[in-house]
């Protein structure tokens, strides 16, 4: 069985202009009717929808090549324009040529000696500064020659050349008609037209005025059959319709000799249509539009924007093998795995290629058949047809098979997927991990996966693809696979690592002397966490906490380091000697103890580790029950006088500052005016004193309880939330500084006017647990719905920077000499940052030079 | 210390962390296995040739440009100025944009100036100064027609100026009108009889701003206090006249003005001005984004030795492929374009590939194969 493999790839693309010639030469039909349709439906011959033009019913074959729908690209066909029209996207380059050019002798205004020098100054800039510079130099000339009015070859006077927008020109207010400038078009030698930037092997200047119009084909303009059988035609068909009828029009006209005038009328509204026709967005011009008033849709509405060929469908494609569904948690995941529902998995399919080794292997696949977990949908026969496996089919196709066939089989766990969260922002956003088909709907990850996806489970959907081929999966498995991906390139440390309930658990676990329990129930413990070596386990009827995280590391991992509250925490030959686990060593970013596993013992181990550390911590809490109530910040009275101690202070102070300045006694700040300085002090103040209470919670609260823990473990919240749970909120600001908007000269209908005292600008001196006063509620409202605006404003315009900064950067790469250059070559850096260090590479950005020293 | 076996291997900075770390005194045996050791790891982490470091830097940027806030605001400390921070000022450098919304300068002076000396006075002499400013009162007499102008006489000492020295000055910028000096005022009157008083009362306010003093467009000045120096902080810049001056620490001072550097110092400070000015805004969101992606931008942006914005005329306008400018922005004014000089599109960049499901010239896209014909 021999293969021929053909792979061709396309090296350039060079734009040019359709010369008259050209279109018709493309073309296989010629249209003369603007009918498209006869009576029974068929298309007309001539008409728009010749089948000539290619085939857009099941059924017709192509006239011109014969093929079918869906095989038959299309084909161009022409129309003979009665009278020349001027190509509206060309207008400005036309203005520019007649302004510069005798109107005579069609040379450049420009002294025979001159040119020679223009030109080579021209090739010089196109050398040295590319075709943009030279673009800017053509322009430079052509606004110099706007004030020539004698030729320098045939010395004819020259006249005055305007636009009248947006496709009239006018010489001395009179209008010169198209068929005058393609004349003088015409007459401009090839030479000259260098000296515009026009290249006359692609493009000479009458061009753009048409005499022909190439009309696209049927296949880019598809009419849609509705259900009550009507035909609706495209956009493009209805606007090519009108052309065509006013063109025959036009020429009825001229050849029954028809007044002047209306011939003129004809000719301008075939300008219309023309000008619509490429584009329907132009300023001066009123829009063509359907019988429901909806704009029609034209050419360059179809390429540009965002929804635009370009963008839409050549810059992103859509892809088969791809499933989207809601995602949830399941921590007993691998890190590095995807929970498949069986809905979607006997949905999506692995092409497998039958050889004499696994034919029996995949056979099985194809008895299952289509609706039964491991079967499969489709089987491909060595000519490339595909066919579907049905119950009817099922066993003629098993005959069949042999090697070379290929079986589409359904998703396996261990197959490769990419998953994948919009919005994609980084390279993190679309990682691979193994699939895993289980029950139920939903797709389910290990929760530690959240941060680089930036995913949660309120209701968020993720993608999933099936790469198909080898490469694919190769290239996904080496290059995309989450244990590749655990450092961030962008500051180069760790993003995954554990979160929430797993930082918690281990908290709980190793906190202090750590938690005690007896052997067997640590054995129970770690079994459930998946762990059955038991052998660093001390032998004692009673183990520690810290015993049993010690059974998670390897055995000869070193580290030292310091914990959330600065503890020390020291781990000797696998040994967690002293110290707590907490965000710090266990969490992401700066989670140094994982950041040395990944580096001592490579991702794969890491992962895993991690994976072990994550179930541990969620078993432990499951074990020792975990829940948290709004009486866990509740503090003992003394603290409680003592917070109102401070608040009353701090409000006394803000009242002499007042004072202080309704006497006009403040000094200003250097640079600003008295009232700004008061405010300024004002906010200080309030601050201070939130920050005091902050600390009063802090010393005070109970450290026991579970909101306390994790506010501790660095699980979820900080000081800041306890604080505002239990003692005061505290200023809400707005823009940087404290609420001022609202009535005259007051904030809320409740207060007096001029009142300057904290409750009156927006300082909730209550705490959440104590509850908010009316006027304190509105104001955390206020800088609530501030911030929701900020988020909207700021999303869309981030996001433009990234996709400028995206398509700038792009095709830089770092060639084989070290160096970054960008696609033509040019070198942007001769080191890639000044080192060549890969910074997901590096630790943080560095090369840990002291910890190397330290090793020898 | 640096083996010089490793001088050309390593770079520089590692070389230089490897000086200060060991002691003079270590043992060349010991020297070298550190060195082999540190080459080793060095050769680690370094790029793979291929790499798509752009795109990563892209990301790496772009990514943390969601979480930042849009506040356009700051107030850092106490009394220090408004400053644009967060997204928008980001927006505003990679933009290249020409004016910046708080132009600023940090001006370190030389010592004795710096322990605090004439700290104030320094300050006030830098600032742009107008007539305004130093003038107590500015009046036009209806009955006789002239404006009268009473002299803050402290802000003009301060300001080493006096009465004459002022009215010769103010002189200059006023055509038509008899300028006259006195102890404490200067009074204008028109040269002709039949002066429109609408045209007294537009002198009048043209008087007002007119400069008089000081560094013109330097709008504000404030002397701060950094760790144990003076550093004089200014809204509106201008480098050229602040670096002549003799005060001045001229290798310390700069400004947030990206242009304003190019033309006084030229384009490698300009670079190092938008990777300062980029990582100021991200470390004070509390962003950690690697200096090698900033640098990589900003190289980018200052590659030909002017400084091209991330925009559709800066650095993406000089991109040589006409599919991946259309895919930018105006693809249609690309295309057109092209159409007039056949260019052509050679296809050596990432888009057009795609646009063509062709594999992409960047990490494993890049290798190919070459394959000699074996003769028959």
């Amino acid at each position: 069985m021999e293969e021929m493999f053909v792979f061709r790839q396309v090296d350039s693309i060079v734009f040019g202009m359709l010369s008259p010639k050209m279109i018709k030469k493309m073309a296989s039909a010629k249209i003369v009717t603007p009918e498209l349709y006869d009576k029974e439906g068929y298309p007309v011959d001539g008409g728009l929808m010749d089948i000539r033009l290619g085939v857009i019913d099941p059924g017709l074959t192509c006239k011109t090549c014969g093929s079918k729908l869906k095989e038959c690209v299309g084909h161009f066909g022409y129309i003979e324009l009665a009278r020349p029209i001027v190509h509206f996207k060309y207008v400005g380059v036309i203005l520019s040529l007649l302004r510069s050019t005798c109107r005579e002798c069609g040379r450049v205004l420009i002294p025979k000696n001159k040119i020679e020098s223009y030109r080579q100054a021209l090739e010089r800039i196109e050398q040295e500064e590319g075709l943009l510079e030279r673009r800017k130099k053509i322009a430079e000339i052509i606004t110099g020659l706007k004030t020539a009015n004698k030729c320098p070859h045939c010395r004819s006077r020259q006249q005055k050349i305007s636009i009248e927008k947006p496709t009239s020109f006018l010489e001395n207010e009179k209008r010169i008609s198209p068929i005058e400038i393609r004349s003088r078009l015409e007459k401009i030698p090839d030479e000259d037209c260098e000296i515009f930037g026009i290249n006359s092997k692609f493009t000479r200047p009458e061009w753009m005025i048409l005499t022909v119009m190439p009309i696209p084909p049927v296949t880019m303009r598809p009419s849609i059959t509705l259900e009550s059988g009507e035909r609706s035609e495209d956009d493009l068909t209805h606007k090519l319709g009108d052309i065509v009828r006013i063109n025959q029009r036009l020429f009825e006209n001229i050849n029954a000799g028809a007044p002047e005038i209306i011939i003129e009328d004809l000719w301008d509204l075939l300008q219309y249509h023309i000008t619509t026709f490429f584009d329907n967005e132009v300023a001066q011009l009123p829009v063509a539009r359907h019988r429901s008033g909806q704009p029609l849709k034209t050419l360059t509405a179809r390429i540009k924007s965002k929804e635009g060929r370009i963008r839409h469908n050549l810059a992103g494609k859509r892809t088969n093998f791809s499933a989207r569904t809601v995602i949830s948690p399941d921590p007993m995941l691998d890190l590095d795995e995807v929970a498949v529902p069986f809905e979607i998995a006997m949905k999506l399919t692995v092409p497998e290629r039958i050889t004499k080794w696994n034919a029996e292997y995949l056979k099985s696949f194809v008895e299952k058949g289509p609706n039964k977990y491991p079967g499969s949908n489709y089987i491909v026969r060595p000519d490339g047809k595909k066919k579907k496996i049905t119950d009817e089919t099922k066993e003629q196709l098993l005959e069949e098979l042999q090697p070379g066939y290929v079986v589409e089989r359904h998703l396996l766990d261990g197959d490769i997927a990419l998953f994948n969260r919009q919005p994609s922002l980084h390279r993190m956003s679309m990682m691979c991990h193994k699939v895993r088909v289980l029950p139920h709907k939903t797709f389910r990850m290990n929760p530690a996966v959240c941060a680089p996806y930036n995913a949660d489970f309120d209701g968020d959907e993720m993608n999933l693809h099936i790469p198909q081929t080898e490469e694919a999966r190769a290239e996904a498995e080496i290059l995309m696979e989450v244990q590749t991906q655990l450092i961030s390139p962008r500051y180069g440390l760790s993003i995954i690592g554990c979160v929430q309930d797993s930082i918690a658990g281990n908290f709980v676990l190793t906190k202090g002397k750590g938690v005690r329990m007896p052997y067997n129930e640590a054995v129970d413990l770690l079994l459930s966490v998946r762990i059955n070596d038991f052998s660093k386990l001390p032998k004692k009827s009673i183990v520690t906490g810290h015993d049993i995280f010690s059974c998670l590391l390897p055995n000869d991992f070193d580290f030292k380091g310091k914990s959330k509250n600065d503890e020390q925490v020291i781990i000797k030959n696998g040994i967690l000697i002293e110290g707590t686990m907490d965000k710090a060593t266990l969490g992401g970013g700066s989670g140094l103890m994982l950041r040395n596993l990944h580096k001592k013992y490579g991702p794969k181990i890491t992962i895993d580790i991690l994976g072990k550390m994550f179930r541990l911590g969620i078993q432990v809490l499951l074990k020792y029950g975990f829940t948290t109530a709004i009486s866990d910040v509740e503090l003992p009275d003394v603290a409680n006088q003592k917070i109102k101690e401070s608040l009353d202070s701090a409000r006394k102070e803000v009242y002499e500052l007042i004072s202080l300045f309704e006497k006009g006694k403040l000094d200003a700040f250097p640079g600003r005016s008295i009232e700004e300085t008061l405010e300024l002090k004002i906010l200080e103040r309030l601050n201070t004193a939130r920050n005091e209470t902050g600390l009063i919670v802090a010393n005070n609260v109970d450290r026991t309880k579970p909101t306390i823990i994790m506010t501790d473990s660095g699980s979820k919240g900080g000081p800041l939330n306890l604080a505002q749970m239990s003692a005061c909120v505290g200023q809400q600001a707005m823009r940087g500084a404290r609420i001022s908007k609202g009535y005259n000269n007051r904030t809320l209908s409740c207060f007096s006017q001029g009142d300057l005292g904290p409750s009156a600008h927006g300082f909730i001196r209550h705490g959440f647990k104590e509850g908010l006063t009316p006027s304190e509620f509105f104001f955390g409202a206020m800088t609530g719905r501030d911030s929701l605006m900020d988020t909207a404003l700021r999303t869309p315009k981030s996001g433009y920077l990234y996709r400028r900064l995206a398509n700038a950067l792009q095709d830089l790469r770092v060639e084989y000499d070290d160096t970054v250059r960008d696609a033509t070559g040019r070198i942007i850096q001769f080191n890639y940052g000044e080192d060549n260090i890969d910074v997901s590479k590096s630790e943080g950005g560095n090369l840990n030079v002291k910890k190397i020293i330290e090793s020898i | 210390m640096a083996v010089e076996e490793y001088k050309d291997k390593l770079p520089l900075k590692i070389q230089e962390e490897l000086n200060e770390i060991i002691p003079k005194n270590t043992a060349k045996s010991k020297l070298n296995m550190i060195n082999e050791q540190v080459y080793k790891e060095y050769m680690k982490m370094k790029v793979e040739p291929g790499e798509g470091v752009g795109l990563v830097a892209a990301e790496s940027i772009g990514e943390p440009g969601t979480q930042m806030t849009l506040n356009t605001f700051h107030f850092a400390g106490v009394a220090e100025m408004n400053v644009t921070v967060g997204l928008p000022r980001i927006i505003e450098i990679l933009d290249g944009s020409k004016a910046i919304s708080t132009p600023m300068m940090e001006i370190y002076l030389k010592s004795p100036y710096s322990k605090g000396k004439n700290i104030k006075e320094l300050a006030t002499n830098i600032k742009e100064t107008t007539l305004k400013e130093a003038a107590k009162e500015i009046s036009v007499n209806i009955s006789n027609s002239t404006i009268e102008i009473t002299l803050n006489m402290e802000k003009l000492k301060i300001l080493n100026l006096n009465v004459a020295k002022l009215a010769k000055q103010l002189n200059e910028s006023t055509k038509g009108f008899h300028v006259k000096a006195a102890d404490d005022s200067i009074s204008f009157k028109p040269r002709s009889k039949n002066t429109e008083l609408n045209e007294i009362f537009k002198l009048k306010e043209k008087l007002k701003d007119v400069y008089i003093s000081g560094i013109k467009r330097i709008k504000q000045v404030l002397p701060v206090k950094r760790g144990d120096e003076f550093v004089i902080i200014t809204a509106g810049t201008n480098l050229h006249e602040i670096l002549s001056l003799d005060f001045v620490d001229t290798t310390r001072t700069t400004c947030n003005d990206i242009y304003e550097i190019v033309e006084v110092l030229g384009i490698e400070a300009a670079r190092q001005t938008i990777i300062n000015e980029v990582s100021k805004v991200i470390d004070a969101q509390g962003l950690n984004v690697d200096i090698r992606h900033i640098m990589l931008v900003s190289d980018l942006m200052c590659h030909n030795g002017n400084i091209k914005g991330i925009t559709r005329y800066g650095v993406i306008s000089e991109k040589s492929s006409i599919l991946a400018k259309a895919s930018f922005e105006t693809p249609i004014k690309h295309i057109i374009n092209a159409s007039l000089v056949g260019e052509e599109d050679k296809l050596n960049s990432v888009i057009e590939n795609v646009m063509l499901n062709q594999p992409v010239p960047i990490g494993t896209g890049l290798p190919s194969l070459v394959s000699r014909k074996v003769p028959e």
